[in-house]
């Protein structure tokens, strides 16, 4: 059971300067490295004492890991790079304001000052089960706290759940999956990149792994392609407490359009499942019809097909599929139907 | 380092939660190790492939050229019980040593394949087929007596299968009917369509010794699926392995092996009970 301690385990911390140091610690200590970011994940876990890594690498002073550059007409954005730097910076807002509105969802002005765009997208589940340290499928153990018929599954998945119900929390995810980004990612043996939809992975796969992120894996960058620069954007997030709150769905999309004709869109909603989800399904269903209410009714519940939901998150169905109707219809369009 | 992995549940108990998953390891590698060691001292040690008895040659010659030995459905059970299990083990394994995959639906649709399959044998072996020719007998007892008292005589004749094929039989037996009885009611941890999930079907411990039951047997399986398949392409019972495939052996393999007198021999065409 978690109990806030406020004092943590003892950890040799290093603060590697550059990316081949952060890189060699994190083939020399392998499992027992812990990689810290902006530390709003990582301090939740060392001060409730459930996580109590030996080794604690931290990426602060890692200059090269910070920023937002241009890059074959597209961006690269430091992994280490603010929340607030993202939601600031200028051809973010003007080129990829989906991603800029995004991070500005992510929690407060505070914690997004501090916070960074790679820890956000590769921060852990934050099923209350799990994060209170039960031993859950999650956390190595042989049952789900959260996928039972007195359970409190509120905020858990109704896609994807195989064992374990929660669902990935980032506000950026399904923007970076939407401009189709690409995750930069180094170790020992060299750099692979691999693209945003990807980087997230299911419990199915890896149950006790949110992204593809094995030890000894950095993630340095995320790369946007120039593809849907200027495209038409939609993000949307949903939350319990407006100010300030992991969200209960939120959706991005990118469509570019010939007149009120849908040319090509990338859809991913996130908080229905365990990775942010591409609806692949959606997208190829509306790409050449026109943006209008019929196309968006279609799309919204194609989208929430197979969906399952838990003892208490049926409300996520009709959320979902009114955030997609909302998401192709885009903001001028955008209603409510119960 | 134990070989059991221990979780506080919400209630304050200490419970298993599975085994330690290096027995994976320890298993596979013990296969091996057998693997090597056999194959050493039958290359270089064991005596020399000789029986105290044999068949006098005017009942030898009243002996068909093919003996049948395995019927089409005892075969066909085991080639689906082998692709289940193989299934079974490479997606429980293989997600442990670092190959990611969803295994899950594979892994209880092929259980359910086992299942049925070893449920079908049990009824089958009992009504269709020479129940006790794969349990160890009086005269297994007897021959081991024998050999115990005078380590140097030739060993006599088998019956349908050798005593090693019978004791393997027999853990395979255990571990089979543990691993397929705690698989199915592990179903009920994971969302199939037969049953609503109910992960408060047991409590804590009895999930904990399940899991631990079924983990023990699956890493057994590792080992032991090693060493039979060993034995099957090992050329000395290779036409052993052939009478699986095919339903016979050959006359002279039976004449030197096996004993007419425990194993009637039976022309394909008129064998029933195999």
């Amino acid at each position: 059971m978690a109990v806030i301690h406020d004092i943590m385990p003892a950890f040799e911390l290093f603060q590697p300067p550059t990316v081949e140091a952060a890189v060699a610690l994190l083939d020399r200590y392998g499992a027992q490295g812990w990689v810290m970011a902006g530390g709003l994940d990582s301090f939740d876990w060392l001060k409730d004492r459930i996580k109590r890594p030996s080794v604690l690498i931290d990426l602060s002073q890692i200059k090269e890991l910070r920023g937002v550059r241009p890059l074959n007409g597209g961006l690269e954005i430091g992994a280490m790079t603010t929340l607030t730097e993202v939601v600031r910076d200028p051809v973010v807002r003007e080129r990829y304001s989906i991603l800029s509105t995004g991070a500005e969802a992510a929690a407060s002005p505070q914690i997004r000052n501090q916070g960074t765009i790679g820890g956000n997208v590769s921060q852990d589940a934050r099923c209350w089960y799990y994060r209170s340290g039960w031993k859950c499928y999650r956390a190595g153990g042989n049952t789900c706290y959260a996928d039972t018929p007195t359970a409190i599954n509120r905020e858990h998945a109704i896609l994807g759940a195989d064992r374990c119900v929660a669902v990935n929390p980032s506000d950026t995810a399904p923007a970076l999956i939407a401009l189709d980004a690409q995750m930069v990612i180094r170790n020992s043996k060299g750099e692979r990149v691999v693209n945003a939809e990807d980087y997230f992975i299911g419990p199915g796969i890896d149950i006790m792994h949110m992204t593809v992120l094995q030890p000894g894996d950095l993630l340095t960058a995320i790369r946007i392609p120039a593809a849907w620069a200027g495209a038409h954007f939609y993000f949307e997030k949903v939350r319990d407490r407006p100010v300030w709150d992991f969200p209960l769905v939120n959706i991005a999309s990118a469509a570019v359009l010939s007149g009120n004709r849908i040319d090509r869109i990338r859809i991913a909603v996130n908080g229905v499942a365990a990775h942010p989800v591409r609806l692949k399904h959606v997208e190829d269903a509306v790409t050449g019809k026109l943006r209008d209410p019929a196309t968006a009714d279609m799309a919204g519940q194609l989208a929430i097909q197979g969906a399952k939901p838990l003892q208490h998150n049926g409300y996520k169905v009709p959320l979902m599929r009114n955030l997609v109707r909302r998401a192709i219809r885009g903001v001028e369009g955008a209603t409510w139907a119960s | 380092m134990g070989i059991v992995e221990w979780a506080r549940s919400p209630w304050g108990e200490e419970v298993p939660i599975h085994i330690a998953f290096y027995l994976i390891w320890v298993c596979a590698i013990a296969g091996l190790l057998f693997m090597i060691v056999h194959a050493v001292w039958a290359r270089y040690f064991a005596p020399p492939d000789a029986y105290a008895d044999s068949t006098p040659p005017a009942e030898a010659a009243r002996i068909p050229e093919k003996i049948a030995r395995h019927s089409l459905a005892a075969r066909m059970f085991h080639w689906v019980m082998a692709l289940a299990m193989f299934v079974l083990l490479f997606t429980a394994f293989l997600p442990r040593v670092g190959i990611k995959f969803p295994w899950v639906t594979y892994h209880w649709i092929a259980g359910i394949v086992l299942t049925v399959s070893i449920v079908f044998h049990i009824v089958h072996a009992t009504f269709f087929m020479d129940f006790w020719s794969i349990w160890p007998d009086k005269a297994d007892l007897a021959e081991i007596s024998r050999r115990r008292r005078s380590a140097s005589s030739l060993p006599r004749r088998d019956a349908k299968y050798p005593f090693a094929n019978k004791m393997y039989h027999a853990v395979i037996v255990l571990t089979g009917i543990a691993v397929t009885v705690t698989g199915v009611f592990m179903m009920w941890r994971v969302r199939t369509p037969f049953f609503p999930r109910n992960p408060y079907l047991f409590g804590d411990m009895t999930w904990g010794l399940m899991y631990v039951l079924h983990g023990l047997a699956g890493v057994g399986l590792i080992a032991l699926v090693m060493v039979h398949v060993y034995f099957a392409v090992r050329p000395d019972k290779f036409e052993i392995t052939k009478s699986m495939i095919f339903g016979t052996m050959n006359k002279e393999f039976y004449l030197k092996h096996h004993d007419p007198e425990r194993w009637v021999p039976e022309s394909p065409s008129s064998s029933e009970r195999m």
